[in-house]
């Protein structure tokens, strides 16, 4: 351990990210998905009342107290899979004609309904990442993208087909916009991006909410903070009715493809990785890095922007305060988890997509706070920023560690 | 890349740039006072506007026409940048500053009060309770920085403080445990911050922003598991008791909003002294600033940089969970979900644009907490003025600050590196 310490001389920097890198494989990826799971566990039996009553005779009675321990957190997780990826007891209907297959597909659609925008903004931060820069702001780029292709949505009018491909590109350069701006800040004065984009998600969020109660763009008839829906022809195609899943997951695909082949093998992509190995040596070799600084950042823009328009295009359809939720911040997550690379990134909003929708069963069928997802999310991301932390942990030699198993980002 | 080694150069040879940073601040409020005298001015009414000493809008009261104030105002704006540019009593630059943006916002004022009246106690009142949270994040961001660890988990210590205050203060009854308990809390939130990027070398703003939303979701969690059904048990926190200290407390305006007020006006109050001389005259505040600026110096000399950075980290967590204790004991009697929604990312801005020390970060969060107050005031008399453009005005004031648009601000160097004794 003691070594890969010495390995990460600097932590900002791509010091870091190499150790990120090299450190963490597929074990360590299931070590700290385990940690999370057991925690998120402790705090399942903690908040029940029924059964810490149980733990108050445990001396007495052990068995009782661990029972009802297991049943509670057992059925919980088990009802999470459930939400995640589909209910066996669905797919039995299903096969018995009492089901139809879009119900018993409905639990994988909200994964990929949730998963969706997650890539787009992951990808932005991975992106940024890999250029060396830290890009807080997707949150802040995504509000702007929902904005952008929102207000593009119900506006022009335009023919089918059309109207969705102006909304896509309408919410990218919004994004982009939001993205530019602290990519030229960072290049003309040295403003440092986590704090200008840190100041960018509020003001975007802010000028969100004046926004939707403006004349012209709050839906008529209504008091309450929403805007006028988008048309139908600017809406991501999606199959209807129990499934919400839409085209948005394919072009989450597609963009994939197209952000690893830029980041290994354009000239672009050359560029930020070498400004992101060493911004010095990169200028010496005749790479302008404040050009690709403000690229980079207008590019990262433009993908968290996508992803802010795939959330109004796909799934809310309108405006709201909150239309954006917490995508911008999950991407952040979600870049950290697959470790800055499209694909891993790509995966890890696949984890988070389920997680959430998981959630979202857990939280009607046993009631339990839809908010044990952030804490399991956060908590993974913990560990696997931390691999030496982990390693103490289960005493893993980093060696060992390091050998074994394959590599998550090309799973 | 080469004109930056030939700025360099020039910085080295010629010791004072026309362009100072007061230079390009007195110019920016020249422009600034004579858009306000001339835009102000011609949108303000000729009626009164009542600065009122009371509550309401009876008794004393200065009082001032709105369209004469705004202009006045306006210009003395004007002046004081002029006076800022052309370098009179250099040195007391900051005077003139303060002066500038003082009138600058009267004049504001003076438009939007025109024919309306703004009770000054109510106003001061708000602002320093609504800058309580800012003042104690921002020196909780001061403690980390100074000593080369960003702590960008502000919102986190926040929201854990104000969890536990009420959590704890409800179930012991008593107010002084709620308040313990949200040191408590902000100590566990800067603990893993301290742990994750010191001993493990995690990126400072990596942890610190998961921290975030990993406060968010343990809080969150337990407020709908646990508070929710059973708010009688676990979220009625009983309030601050306000103080009155006997005669200082019938100053016009300034007592009844400085002594009569509770326990964390005074606290925060003291923090900013106690950290400004610590940081400047103490040992601990000498060592913290060498660790923060250059902790290889630091260490050769015998100091413990990472000894040392802990404990400040730790010291932030206490000050920041006291910070939340505001949201829970004192401003509102119970807990919600989110309830800090984004105050520490205030603080955050206070801390930079108060240039990292505990003095700037008062002042600016006081600023902030005006705009904050001046936002529910304007929405209350209908102004044309957006409240949400108030709201930005910490965030873009920030940008500008960082942007260096009026004089760069820059951190402590050593501040987000981790420290590895070789």
């Amino acid at each position: 351990m003691t070594a890969e310490t010495t390995k990460a001389p600097k932590t900002s920097g791509p010091g870091f990210l190499r150790y990120l890198w090299s450190a963490n494989n597929f074990v360590l990826t299931t070590l700290s998905i385990l940690l999370a799971v057991l925690i998120g566990a402790v705090l399942i039996i903690v908040s029940d009342e029924k059964v810490l009553e149980k733990f108050t005779y445990f001396t007495a009675r052990p068995s009782d107290a661990l029972q009802a321990s297991w049943t509670l957190v057992s059925s919980t997780y088990a009802d999470l899979l459930k939400g995640a990826f589909g209910d066996p007891a669905t797919f039995q209907k299903w096969f018995a004609g009492t089901a139809t297959w879009q119900e018993a597909f409905a639990p994988l659609s909200e994964t990929l309904t949730y998963a969706a925008p997650l890539v787009f903004t992951g990808l932005s931060v991975a992106l940024a990442f890999r250029g060396g820069l830290f890009n807080i702001g997707a949150q802040g780029q995504a509000v702007l993208g929902c904005i952008a292709a929102g207000v593009a949505g119900f506006s022009f009018g335009l023919p089918i087909v059309l109207n969705l491909i102006v909304a896509l590109v309408a919410g990218i350069l919004g994004g982009a916009l939001w993205g530019f701006i602290p990519g030229l800040l960072k290049a003309r004065t040295g403003a440092h991006e986590v704090i200008t984009t840190i100041m960018l998600n509020y003001t975007a969020a802010l000028f969100l909410s004046w926004l939707v109660i403006q004349s012209g763009i709050q839906a008529p008839g209504r008091s309450d903070a929403i805007s006028k829906s988008v048309a139908e022809s600017a809406q991501l195609p999606s199959p209807g009715g129990v499934l919400r899943v839409h085209l948005g997951i394919i072009l989450a695909v597609l963009v994939t493809v197209a952000v690893a082949w830029l980041l290994n093998r354009s000239a672009f992509g050359f560029e930020i990785r070498a400004v992101g190995a060493n911004p010095h040596a990169a200028k010496t070799a005749g790479i302008s890095v404040g050009k690709t600084y403000v690229l980079l950042m207008a590019f990262a823009g433009g993908l968290a922007g996508l992803g802010g328009a795939t959330q109004v295009l796909g799934t809310a359809h309108a405006l709201t305060p909150s239309v954006a939720g917490n995508i911008g911040f999950d991407g952040l997550l979600v870049a950290l988890l697959g470790r800055n690379k499209p694909w891993g990134t790509f995966f890890a909003a696949l984890l988070f997509g389920a997680l959430r929708a998981g959630g979202n069963r857990i939280q009607s069928y046993a009631g339990i706070s839809l908010e044990l997802v952030t804490v399991l999310q956060a908590l993974i991301v913990i560990f696997i920023a931390a691999p030496a932390l982990v390693k103490a942990i289960f005493r893993l030699r980093a060696a060992r560690a390091t050998g074994l198993g394959v590599n998550l980002a090309k799973g | 890349m080469s004109t930056a080694t030939v700025e360099d150069l020039a910085e080295v040879t010629a010791p004072e740039p026309f362009w100072t940073r007061y230079r390009r601040l007195g110019l920016a409020l020249i422009l600034l006072g004579g858009l306000a005298a001339v835009v102000f001015g011609a949108l303000a009414t000729s009626e009164d506007a009542r600065f009122t000493l009371t509550e309401n809008a009876e008794g004393a009261a200065l009082a001032i026409d709105g369209r004469f104030g705004a202009v006045l105002f306006g210009v003395l704006t004007v002046a004081a940048g002029g006076a800022l540019f052309a370098g009179v009593l250099k040195r007391h630059a900051n005077v003139w500053l303060s002066l500038g943006i003082l009138t600058f916002v009267l004049s504001f004022l003076c438009w939007q009060v025109a024919g309306e009246f703004m009770p000054l106690v109510d106003t001061t009142d708000g602002t320093l309770q609504l800058a309580l949270p800012l003042i104690l994040g921002a020196l909780a961001g001061v403690l980390g920085e100074r000593s080369g660890v960003v702590n960008v988990a502000i919102e986190g210590q926040f929201l854990m403080g104000a969890f536990a205050g009420a959590l704890v203060g409800t179930m012991a009854g008593s107010v002084w445990a709620g308040l313990i308990s949200a040191a408590v809390g902000g100590v566990i939130i800067a603990a893993i911050l301290a742990v994750l990027s010191i001993r493990y070398l995690v990126d400072q703003t990596v942890v610190g922003m998961v921290l975030n939303l990993f406060a968010l979701g343990i809080t969150g969690f337990l407020y709908e598991r646990l508070m929710q059904p059973n708010a009688q048990t676990y979220n009625q926190p009983p309030q601050m008791p306000e103080w009155r200290v006997p005669g200082l407390a019938d100053i016009p305006v300034v007592g009844p909003v400085l002594f009569e007020a509770n326990l964390l006006v005074w606290l925060a109050l003291g923090l900013v002294i106690v950290i400004h001389f610590g940081l400047s005259r103490t040992r601990w505040g000498l060592r913290t600033r060498a660790v923060g600026e250059h902790p290889t110096a630091a260490d050769t000399v015998g100091i413990r940089v990472r000894g040392l950075r802990y404990l400040n980290v730790l010291l932030g967590g206490v000050v920041a969970g006291i910070g939340g204790a505001y949201f829970t004991l004192v401003a509102t009697g119970s807990f919600t979900k989110n309830m800090t929604a984004g105050a520490g990312f205030i603080a955050l801005a206070a801390l930079i644009f108060g240039r990292f020390t505990p003095i700037g970060a008062f002042g600016a969060a006081l600023f902030f907490g005006f705009a904050q107050k001046l936002a529910t005031y304007l929405s209350a008399i209908d102004s044309p003025v957006p409240s949400q453009f108030l709201n930005m005005l910490p965030y873009l004031a920030t940008l500008i600050a960082v942007a260096g648009l009026v004089g760069r601000v820059r951190g402590p160097a050593a501040s987000g590196q981790p420290y590895i004794k070789s």
